[in-house]
């Protein structure tokens, strides 16, 4: 099979562009996806700080790679998730890659600081393993975000994530979802704006890119993945593709053209600090301090039994100072001032922590509001009318590639 | 031919004859779009010639997981 540009030898096939590409020129054609994305969609500017999720997987790094080979201005961020034996080998390869390129990463490790590594929270909460990993990426995302002094943030979503999200979304027609899967999510009152400059990339040519570079990457799927339904949505998906090639991109792409707008939503909602931690919110205490809460709740309280009337410690300790460290350093970066936006009170990351509302699981009335059916779950709706659109909005698939 | 597989786990496989990298794919109940073909560290297309002597990886591309966990609570 020969190159459409140069009739050199290829070395892979994009059958949805009915094209074939060498090592140079695919290299080149996926870069100018990304510049597309990026450009098309008004993701950053070339000189705008941007934050790039990464969690050594082959999506985050080749979109990392990428960025940093067009000459954007991007700044690492790994997320220790404590799940066990694929946490340290994926912060290695993380690690590994910046050093090489001398480009710098923030690294925070959820279990030593919060308490949640994932396998112990899913375990003691009684959560998928996947939720609880939502969640707190998507918390911490927007926290470091902000407290580092980014106005953006990019995640290695590609097009295989999107049609799968999208798909597992048109099933049960969750109008919500669909009104905010997009390739941009815009900042809105405390939250970070969120952009995917891979959206318009297969998750094969993403690999691709990733082996061409010498990426080493960490291959074997997170052991909390095995069965997601996102997997098997993606065969599916595949499926599709090879019996008609250009299937997935048209769905996507459709969608994003003609049915999105169409499902957004357009009313306001008023965001207020977290009393705890001072993240956007519309709960007195966002998703992630609530977990923080359940994941802090004595053992013999937890389950499906009844909860306690008080804390006795008045829960956890707020996270005053979130501990990002930078890659050969030893000391905690100053935490930046949390930049609340218009529609709530102003918030700082070291807020005072206030008594918890008292919560009986028996009284729906007065219960800690459930987490809504949305992607984006650090926040919850505070009553049970419609939720605000920007609890719709979605940051999935949301995480790291 | 040796055929180094890795999902779920690592694991090898003898194909014994020359054939191409879509035969080879067709025969292990492989999608094509969510795998590569590799040898002597280059990726392969589907119309590549394999011959016995040769080692090659079949490298699946697709992940999943948290990120793609829309609608958890």
């Amino acid at each position: 099979m020969r190159c459409t540009k140069c009739r050199q030898d290829a070395c892979l096939e994009i059958r949805r562009h009915n094209a074939a590409f060498c090592e140079e020129c695919f290299l080149g054609f996926f870069r100018d996806q990304v510049v597309r994305a990026v450009e098309h969609e008004k993701m950053f500017r070339r000189e705008e700080p941007v934050l790039v999720a990464v969690s050594g997987g082959k999506d985050s790094l080749a979109l990392w790679d990428a960025l940093l080979e067009l000459g954007y201005e991007t700044t690492g961020f790994y997320i220790g998730l404590g799940i066990p034996g694929y946490s340290e080998p994926s912060r290695e390869k993380c690690e590994t890659f910046a050093a090489a390129r001398n480009a710098k990463l923030l690294v925070v490790d959820l279990e030593a600081e919060y308490g949640l590594g994932i396998s112990e929270t899913a375990q003691r909460t009684r959560r998928p393993a996947c939720s609880a990993c939502g969640l707190s990426k998507r918390y911490l995302f927007n926290k470091v975000a902000l407290d580092n002094g980014f106005g953006v943030i990019a995640t290695g979503h590609n097009l295989d994530d999107e049609a799968a999200t999208l798909f597992g979304n048109v099933l049960r027609w969750q109008t919500g979802y669909l009104g905010r899967q997009a390739p941009v999510l815009p900042e809105e009152n405390g939250l970070v704006k969120k952009v995917k400059p891979l959206f318009r990339l297969a998750e094969r040519e993403t690999a691709a890119y990733a082996i061409l570079r010498g990426i080493d990457y960490i291959v074997d799927e997170c052991p909390n993945a095995v069965g997601a339904k996102s997997l098997f949505y993606k065969d599916l998906l595949n499926q599709l593709e090879a019996a008609s090639p250009g299937s997935k991109q048209a769905f996507l792409m459709g969608f994003l053209e003609h049915a999105q707008p169409l499902f957004h939503a357009q009313e306001e909602v008023a965001l207020h600090a977290c009393e705890r931690c001072g993240q956007p919110t519309t709960t007195p205490l966002c998703a992630f301090c609530r977990l923080r809460e359940e994941v802090a709740r004595p053992p013999q309280r937890r389950g499906r039994g009844r909860r306690p009337k008080r804390w006795p410690s008045g829960g956890p300790t707020p996270p005053a100072a979130l501990p990002v460290r930078e890659m050969g350093e030893e000391g905690a970066t100053p935490p930046v001032p949390l930049p609340m936006r218009e529609g709530g009170a102003p918030a700082t990351a070291a807020a005072p922590p206030v008594p918890l509302p008292l919560v009986d699981a028996t009284d729906s009335a007065s219960a800690a509001p459930a987490l809504p059916s949305l992607h984006r779950d650090n926040e919850g709706p505070a009553s049970a009318e419609p939720a605000p659109p920007f609890l719709r909005r979605e940051w999935g698939p949301g995480g790291l590639g | 031919m040796k055929v180094i597989l890795r999902h779920p786990e690592r694991r090898e496989v003898a194909v014994a004859g020359r054939r191409r990298v879509g035969d080879l794919l067709r025969e292990l109940g492989l999608q094509p779009e969510a795998y590569l073909v590799i040898r002597d560290n280059r990726l392969l297309t589907r119309d590549a010639q394999l011959e016995d002597a040769d080692t090659v990886e079949v490298r699946p591309v697709i992940s999943g997981g948290a990120q793609h966990a829309w609608g958890v609570r």
